[in-house]
């Protein structure tokens, strides 16, 4: 995506179409013949690409339900055990962030160059908020010893609803192992948005995004709405299997 | 230097003397750093080529202890891994980008009429991580390899196996993102990039194909990634997700696998098919038969391939009721397979048969991938398929359409298109000879392995002492397997000899259709002179033919 | 416009709490998912400007991911649904 650099060292290739070489935006890339048709290109690239996160997560839901079908009632004592208000509250954080992302892209749009760079910035700001809630959380497992491994202990702990039944640690061991490969995965990819984002602070807050070119903006924009979704499905899934 | 490729030429000047892809820039980091998809398509030339060289030196050693019925050449545990690292290597770091990332890679622009792919710098990063993973691989080979089969189904490369699973499965996920990102360069080229009036019913049947396979790649592959990462935590930290004892399922692991590893399997076929239907329209000289019918069923069979993934496990402890559904799903899939198969026949009749090397591999093709669908809807019944599961019978059904089909497809595509590749024919006698010898190899190594699986040999064994009398037919399928190895060798030494002494080719040395024969063999770096406008059908073989060309436009 | 949504995503997310909280028997996960996807298709139709695409292959793409996912989960669940069966 670094279009300055590389349309540089191919306006130095020799011009194979022997007329004059037509004046264009420095950020066409030399094998596009019109912007539009980059900008067209990016963004399916992008669609494409979210298609294939769709089902990375989706090997890991499937796996999910198959087990909560089967062990449901120590899945419930399991997931009491996670604290639903910071995750309502994840959720609520993450909302927001996508309300300042989707701000960002009309101040680009119309060439609010301040704009996008406070939004940009109030977007990573509100992600490092997201992680900062994780890492409190998983804290929380780590000293209450749910994380699945050699120190994992969920003894005497009651089925909700049956009062002097507990649950089969073995199974709460594996709603624990999801919890974290999925919210560890999801916590992931908010870093890599993160670091695109980064990016895309420094670009804008050196003035490249202009209305007709500020393609990164939307499509780092879509990966980062992303993101939001699956944790949209993630909280109700992992946080509120039985709480009443 | 920019004027030499605008002066339009008469005829086409020796490819030395003119400026194209090859001879632009020398020196390794031009190679190494290129964006070029040509340049990158020979990349993976040689890296595929080098890890088929792996996987088949597996194939060798399985075949040579099978020369007996005792296990008297390797130990059980050694077996294991050969096998295991002959399936792993060749079906991830050969068969499955081998078309769509040597013949895809270079063709797709040029067939739509694209300067280049529309991400370059990502077709480049997928060479690198392809290269990652093989070097991940070959360090887990030359540690002590991995003897799970190359499926590596849950408990045993969960909680049982001492082997390297870990690196194993990182390398295949590396590689898996590499696959990912070539299918997602061919999506948006396709979509985006083909060149004004070339409409969907123009475009040649090798990129519907290539489209169909990508949509398996960036739908499948990630399925795969994220079962990996399971296993990998489930190992390292002694979770119970597959693990019974731990309340885990091993068939989850199984659905998960399968649900890419059998898609998979069609995007190591639809390429191939891709490259035949160009062939056989070439060497027929005739417009292939049903276009739109051969075009939506590579589309049929990419969408229902991903329907019938649990007929390869029938007997893994399935629902009964599952499994029906699941073996009407997978004769469904070969209807597609089936119409293509009835259209190139159709294509062939009355049509006016070349019989050069490329055509040799295309009825090769059509033979032995018939032969290999056919067994497959064999297994697809529940109740062969319980008799004939993990048999040498299953063993010969995937290997007649990988190698019979698949290999054979990328064989006869590499000679097709590779005066427009390296601007030099190759020697046509040794290339027709090549192509018999493989055909004979290959029916020699793999159609006694029909009758072993059907008589009972299991798969997997490296001793047989128990059924002694299954020598015989070993022995003739490890004297096919020396065969094939023969005629596999030869393409590679006549192509190479080829590249310094072969005759230059011209633009369009077989008369074919397809915009990529309407520019310089080798093509120039940006493919075209200038922007090819279309007007006119795919497969247009009369016009072609026709005694004058009058009014085909030409875009030099 | 986006405000509009913003709210009614926070707002979704408070009532599934508040859902999760009730006794509705076998509902609850169907009620839950159901807000789910509520919210996450007005993420992907307004906030990702899926409603407004000028490109038909935008909204395919998406179809597309939708119809595999649900192809993994329903095929696979019918595997675990039916095993009892007999």
């Amino acid at each position: 995506m670094q279009n300055n650099a590389s349309a540089g060292s191919f306006t130095a290739v020799h011009d194979h179409h022997g007329e004059a070489h037509v004046a264009h935006n420095p950020a066409l890339l030399h094998h596009f013949a019109a912007p539009q048709q980059q900008r067209d290109a990016a963004s399916l690239g992008m669609w494409v690409f979210l298609a294939t996160e769709v089902m990375f997560f989706g090997g890991l839901f499937c796996s999910y339900l198959i087990y909560r079908r089967w062990y449901f009632s120590d899945f419930a004592a399991a997931s009491k055990t996670i604290n639903m208000y910071l995750g309502a509250t994840n959720t609520g954080v993450l909302i927001c962030s996508s309300l300042t992302v989707v701000l960002a892209v009309w101040a680009a749009q119309t060439a609010r160059r301040a704009l996008l760079v406070g939004m940009l910035v109030i977007t990573m700001l509100l992600g490092l908020v997201f992680l900062g809630i994780k890492g409190v959380e998983y804290r929380e497992k780590f000293e209450e010893h749910h994380v699945p491994g050699a120190s994992f202990s969920f003894d005497h702990v009651e089925i909700p609803g049956h009062p002097g039944q507990f649950a089969n640690p073995r199974h709460a061991q594996i709603f624990f192992t999801l919890y974290f490969v999925m919210t560890g995965l999801h916590a992931l990819h908010m870093i890599i948005g993160l670091g695109i984002f980064t990016w895309l602070l420094i670009m804008a807050w050196k003035g490249r995004f202009t209305p007709e070119w500020h393609t990164p903006v939307e499509i780092g924009g879509l990966y980062w709405h992303f993101v939001d979704i699956v944790w949209i499905y993630l909280f109700p899934l992992l946080y509120l299997i039985d709480r009443h | 230097m920019s004027m030499a490729t605008a002066i339009p030429q008469p005829t086409s000047p020796p490819a030395a003397e003119r400026e194209n892809y090859l001879n632009k820039e020398y020196g390794v980091w031009s190679w190494l750093l290129t964006t070029d998809h040509k340049r990158i398509a020979l990349l993976y030339l040689l890296s595929i080529t080098f890890f088929f060289f792996i996987g088949g030196f597996f194939a060798l050693l399985i075949r040579l202890e099978l020369l007996t019925p005792a296990g008297d050449l390797v130990q059980a545990d050694t077996y294991n891994k050969l096998f295991t690292m002959h399936g792993m290597v060749m079906v991830f770091f050969f068969l499955i980008p081998s078309i769509p990332a040597v013949l895809g890679n270079f063709l797709v622009p040029l067939m739509v009429g694209a300067k280049d792919l529309a991400f370059p710098r990502i077709n480049l990063l997928s060479w690198y991580l392809y290269i990652i993973g093989g070097v991940m691989m070959l360090h887990c080979m030359f540690t002590g390899g991995v003897d799970t089969g190359w499926t590596f189904y849950a408990p045993f490369s969960t909680s049982f196996t001492n082997t390297n699973i870990v690196e194993a499965g990182l390398a295949i996920f590396v590689a898996g993102f590499s696959s990912i990102l070539t299918g997602l360069n061919f999506v948006v080229t396709i979509h985006r990039m083909r060149a004004p009036g070339m409409t969907w019913s123009r475009l040649p049947l090798f990129i519907w194909a290539h489209y169909a396979t990508s949509i398996i790649q960036l739908l499948g592959t990630p399925v795969i990634a994220v079962t990996i990462v399971l296993v990998a935590a489930e190992r390292a930290l002694h979770l119970g997700i597959f693990d019974p004892k731990l309340g885990g399922d091993p068939v989850l692991f199984q659905h998960l696998f399968w649900f890419y590893s059998h898609p998979a399997v069609y995007i190591m076929i639809l390429p191939s098919m891709g490259v035949v239907t160009e062939i056989i329209a070439c060497f027929s000289r005739k417009r292939i038969f049903g276009y739109h019918f051969v075009a939506l069923s590579s589309i049929a069979i990419a969408v229902f391939g991903f329907l019938v993934w649990a007929h390869h496990m029938f007997v893994a402890g399935i629902s009964v009721y599952s499994a029906l559904v699941f073996s009407f799903l997978s004769y469904a899939v070969a209807l597609p397979s089936a119409i293509k198969v009835f259209n190139w026949t159709a294509t062939l009749y009355k049509g006016s048969i070349h019989y050069d090397a490329p055509m040799l591999y295309a009825f090769g093709f059509l033979g032995l991938f018939t032969i290999g669908g056919l067994t497959g809807l064999f297994l697809a019944a529940l109740g062969i398929d319980v008799h004939v599961t993990d048999t040498y019978f299953v063993v010969a059904h995937f290997h007649y359409i990988m190698v019979g089909g698949a290999v054979m497809g990328y064989l006869g595509g590499m000679h097709f298109w590779w005066p427009k590749i390296s601007g030099r024919l190759y020697p046509e006698g040794w290339a027709r000879l090549a192509a018999l010898i493989v055909f004979l190899g290959f029916n020699l190594t793999f159609f006694p392995q029909f009758l072993l699986g059907y008589m009972g040999m299991p798969r997997r064994y490296y001793d047989y002492s128990h059924m002694p009398e299954f020598q015989i037919l070993n022995v003739l399928s490890t004297a096919g397997a020396t065969i094939l190895g023969v005629g596999y060798l030869l393409p590679m030494v006549y192509f190479l000899w080829s590249m310094r002494y072969g005759k230059p080719a011209s633009d369009n040395p077989w008369n074919a259709a397809g915009l990529e024969w309407k520019t310089a063999s080798p093509p120039p770096t940006f493919n075209f002179d200038q922007e090819p406008v279309v007007t006119w059908e795919a497969y247009n073989y009369e016009e072609l033919d026709a005694p004058h060309n009058e009014e085909v436009p030409v875009a030099k | 416009m986006y405000f509009a949504v913003f709210f009614a995503l926070l707002a979704g997310t408070v009532l599934t709490v508040f859902a999760a909280t009730l006794d509705l028997g076998k509902y609850n996960a169907a009620v839950a998912l159901a807000i789910a996807s509520i919210k996450a298709t007005l993420v992907a139709l307004f906030f990702m400007h899926v409603w407004h695409a000028s490109e038909k292959l935008t909204k395919l793409v998406v179809i597309a991911a939708l119809f595999f996912l649900l192809l993994l989960l329903g095929l696979t669940m019918s595997d675990y649904a039916t095993r009892l069966w007999s």
